[in-house]
């Protein structure tokens, strides 16, 4: 860590960072530059190089080749066995049970979360009800504590509605724990916009619902876009409330993978483990790439709390 | 948070402070608002229900010697005592200690560093950043698997090397208790950083330019305006930044049960572990309750002086 410092107040001091315009390509300045940000992308791009070399190479070649190396015969084979066949436990039908387990749970959770959220933002924006800023707070302070604290409570709750071990329970769990960094996000929103709109709603004669759905919905769907990447990348990624609350049939795809990989029985096929990670993480990969900056601004709106 | 207005006379209900829901009187006033109390009931159960109640109850029954059920069976503190005489437990104190204060550390040096390379004005800013914070999208077991396997001492970095002819090198950190953190970390920080990066950047570029121009007037080198200058001035980032990541590493499950499943032994072992087979494999839910307080009360110490830092002296909303 100590030489890439350096390197840095290298680089920094030796001309002004803020010139106007940058006269050699291949100054010091510049080599240091992009160099260690080259250094550093190899860092970050290496392991998904690696995902994809290892997931089309068969398991002889894994032996005794490289894992750096490209394959020398591409199949695709690892990626349909993951797919369709790879077993964990008893059941070999692959991960493909968990991705549609994983579609089912993430879709309405998605939207059942952000409908909440945002009519909860909208609310503690425009219509401020007693003690609802100390609701906030606590909302907020919660999305802090250690979810670890309320599993079983959690799971009391579940089993006394009847929920429990079943998809609709852990879109219920997946909606509340959603609940504090989505809520802020559209609180955030609401109040940054002009306040005489909601006023001249008001004076209309537009009702709670009225103002929501014909002015408010429809200034905020960049918002909605947003919340969207965040909770399908976070949902999809879950596994400790995958884990938790519901059982074998119904996990999601993270905890079939790690059960696929993780197992011990049988000869470790890295090929078909990796093409099983590698789908795994396609769909928020495709998300992130999908979305550009709007991935930024999701999470910082998350992170950056005003 | 930014915006607090605690009363606003033209919005149709009042805010009223100092008493709560349940003491207020009943008739007109609990029907004013009505479609917004209605809308913010899923708020209310949340955070009345799951949150402090959930809270509450879990703290409750850690004082009960609960096993499979809980119940109502007060042992005053002894769950906790055998919670602190558990060789399991202190280690995966130890650990979670070790592995914070090291990806703490690293997290805040590369993710300011990373910030301040991208802020040179550079060419394909983009494409950096896209390169850097992808590995965020991604699910902790992804990660994990995928470092399992890169350190993988048979097939993956150790055994290339070796095949190079450098054939007494030795990279193993998985398999290796002293170690094993280590790779822990590596796919940690792999995973983290460019959040950290982005958080920092928008920092970065928060600051006015005339600080940079008053710093380039009085003929600063460039590196003591960043470590004088603008660090200090980027403390509340700093601050956003360390409490994300210490909620995060205390939280700490999926990516070590992807990696190394606590293992070799009980050497990478962390509290949420520990708290999860508690409650769910060994049926001892005294002990998972016990353990999971002290996580509570571990973020506490963290939010409870950021709280105070952040709302210092003000009334904290």
């Amino acid at each position: 860590m100590a030489s890439v410092t350096t390197n840095v107040a290298a680089n920094v001091g030796r001309s002004s960072a803020r010139g106007p315009k940058p006269r050699r390509v291949l100054s010091p300045r510049n080599i240091m530059l992009y160099g260690t940000l080259i250094l550093m992308c190899l860092y970050y791009l290496l392991p998904l190089w690696v995902m994809m070399m290892t997931s089309l190479k068969g398991m002889p070649e894994i032996r005794i080749g490289n894992i750096f190396a490209p394959p020398v015969e591409i199949t695709f084979e690892p990626w349909i066995k993951a797919w369709s066949s790879a077993c964990t436990g008893l059941n070999c039908d692959g991960l493909s049970r968990g991705f549609w387990n994983s579609v089912q749970i993430t879709v309405p959770s998605v939207i059942i979360s952000i409908i909440v959220a945002s009519v909860n933002g909208y609310a503690l924006v425009n219509w401020k009800f007693k003690g609802s800023e100390v609701f906030f707070t606590i909302l907020i302070f919660g999305s802090f504590i250690p979810y670890q604290i309320m599993l079983y409570p959690m799971v009391i709750l579940l089993r006394e509605l009847g929920l429990y071990g079943s998809l609709g329970g852990l879109v219920l769990v997946h909606t509340i724990f959603g609940m504090p960094i989505l809520t802020l996000l559209f609180r955030n929103y609401f109040s940054s916009l002009p306040e005489e709109l909601f006023k001249a709603a008001r004076v209309d004669g537009a009702g709670f619902w009225g103002i929501y759905l014909q002015i408010m919905l429809p200034m905020s769907l960049p918002m909605f876009v947003v919340a969207l990447i965040l909770q399908v990348t976070g949902i999809w990624n879950d596994f400790l409330f995958g884990v938790v609350f519901t059982k074998p049939e119904i996990y999601p795809m993270t905890v079939q993978l790690n059960n696929i990989v993780n197992s011990v029985q049988g000869v470790k096929e890295y090929n078909v483990n990796m093409a099983a990670t590698m789908l795994t993480g396609l769909v928020p990969l495709f998300i992130y790439f999908a979305s550009g900056k709007l991935f930024v601004r999701g999470i910082a709106a998350g992170a950056v709390k005003g | 948070m930014r915006e607090r207005p605690f009363f606003h006379p033209d919005r149709g209900a009042g805010c009223y402070w100092g008493k709560s829901m349940a003491s207020a009187p009943k008739g007109m006033r609990l029907f004013r608002n009505l479609n917004a109390k209605i809308a913010a009931l899923p708020m209310i159960f949340t955070t009345l229900v799951v949150f402090v109640g959930g809270t509450l109850w879990t703290v409750f029954y850690s004082f009960t010697d609960s096993k499979l059920l809980p119940r109502e069976r007060f042992v005053g503190f002894d769950q906790y005592e055998r919670l602190w005489g558990s060789s399991l437990w202190v280690t995966s104190i130890q650990n979670i200690m070790f592995f914070g204060a090291m990806s703490l550390v690293f997290t805040i040096v590369m993710g300011f560093v990373l910030a301040a390379l991208m802020d040179q004005k550079i060419r394909f800013e983009d494409t950096f950043r896209t390169i850097m914070l992808y590995p965020f999208a991604l699910s902790f077991v992804v990660t994990g698997l995928v470092w399992q396997w890169i350190l993988n001492p048979d097939l993956g970095i150790q055994h290339v090397v070796r095949e190079m002819g450098w054939t007494t090198f030795n990279f193993d950190p998985m398999n290796n208790p002293d170690t094993v953190l280590y790779g822990l970390l590596i796919a940690g920080l792999w995973q983290g950083t460019g959040f950290t990066m982005v958080l920092m950047l928008s920092g970065l570029r928060g600051i006015d330019e005339d600080i940079w121009k008053a710093v380039k007037v009085d003929g600063i080198p460039t590196w003591k305006a960043y470590l004088f200058v603008i660090i200090p001035m980027m403390r509340p980032v700093f601050i956003t930044v360390l409490v994300l990541a210490a909620a995060g590493i205390i939280r700490l499950y999926d990516l070590v049960v992807a990696q190394t499943s606590g293992g070799p032994g009980i050497s990478s072992q962390v509290p949420a572990m520990y708290v999860y087979r508690y409650m769910f494999s060994a049926q001892n839910l005294g002990q998972g309750f016990a353990a999971s307080t002290m996580m509570l009360l571990s973020v506490l110490i963290v939010l409870i002086p950021w709280a105070y830092l952040e709302f210092g002296g003000k009334k904290r909303g």
